[in-house]
């Protein structure tokens, strides 16, 4: 029930700045958007997860801290990406990680971070939280490291830590 | 201001101009995905920040109708940078399940150890 509120306000905010253009609001638009949002809460109830603790501040300031690094390393995967696309030097390989995340929030939020930065795009995920990495510059030292915490440095340097920090 | 403009739909143009010319040139399904994903998103983003810019420098103005542009071109980049990456993973998901290996790999880890 509290998920389905919060649902609905929010999609009422969203709705509220989607329909904004200027001027105060028409009556019929905030009625409009009202029923819709409601609509959309009612069915939130049914695929929401139901895990409070992801609605602590804490874990939103993280997720705020996150960002500039994360743009960053974006950043730096473009240029990478461009030398890469110019020269056409690749090397590609499946890689098997195991960050050891146990939620499906910080599972789903490494797995994007990794597609969005340097070189590497997850294509898989089995049930013990194994993301499997398509990594197009297949770095040697990856093999010879076989510390498993490590081995995610080479691809996904801290990502992991923050992945924990704002998921679980 | 137009040259703010100016600037950020050319890096933007840059940036979607070489995923075009990586999904030429890369010799398959994964390696074209990097290319369409990173520099897609990277662009895209700036080109939103381009409309961004516009909308809120002629609101100013005082076109008050321009804040809606603003508003919507915001979205628009919250909803590439969280829905790029994940259909990106389920195309490569999908490529990989149908049977495609990767091309010129010197490693699958993935090939040993699933079966269906």
């Amino acid at each position: 029930m509290l998920v389905s509120i919060g649902a609905t306000i929010l999609c009422f905010i969203i709705w509220l700045l989607f329909t904004f253009n200027g001027s105060i609001w028409q009556w019929d638009e905030i009625t409009a958007g009202i029923i819709f949002s409601i609509i959309a809460g009612a069915i939130t109830e049914k695929v929401a997860i139901k895990e409070y603790r992801s609605l602590s501040p804490k874990k939103w300031l993280y997720l705020i801290a996150y960002l500039p690094r994360f743009f960053y390393e974006m950043a730096k995967a473009n240029f990478d990406m461009a030398y890469r696309v110019i020269t056409g030097k690749i090397k590609p390989g499946i890689v098997k990680l195991s960050p050891g995340l146990k939620n499906n929030l910080s599972i789903t939020i490494l797995a994007n971070s990794i597609t969005l930065t340097p070189g590497t795009l997850s294509v898989d995920v089995d049930e013990a939280g194994n993301l499997y990495v398509h990594w197009i510059n297949v770095k040697p030292e990856f093999f010879e490291e076989k510390d498993i915490k490590c081995k995610c440095r080479y691809v996904c340097s801290t990502f992991p830590d923050w992945a924990r920090r704002i998921g679980e | 201001m137009w040259e703010l403009i100016y600037a950020l739909l050319s890096i933007g143009i840059f940036f979607n101009l070489l995923a075009s010319v990586g999904l030429l040139r890369f010799p398959d399904v994964y390696t074209r995905l990097h290319a369409g994903t990173k520099c897609t998103t990277f662009g895209s983003i700036f080109i939103a920040l381009a409309v961004i810019a516009y909308g809120l420098w002629k609101w100013y103005e005082g076109d008050k109708t321009m804040i809606s542009l603003a508003i919507h071109a915001f979205f628009a980049l919250i909803a590439i940078l969280l829905t790029n990456p994940t259909g990106a993973h389920a195309i490569a998901r999908a490529a990989y399940r149908s049977g495609v290996k990767p091309a010129k790999a010197v490693i699958d880890e993935l090939g040993g150890e699933k079966n269906d």
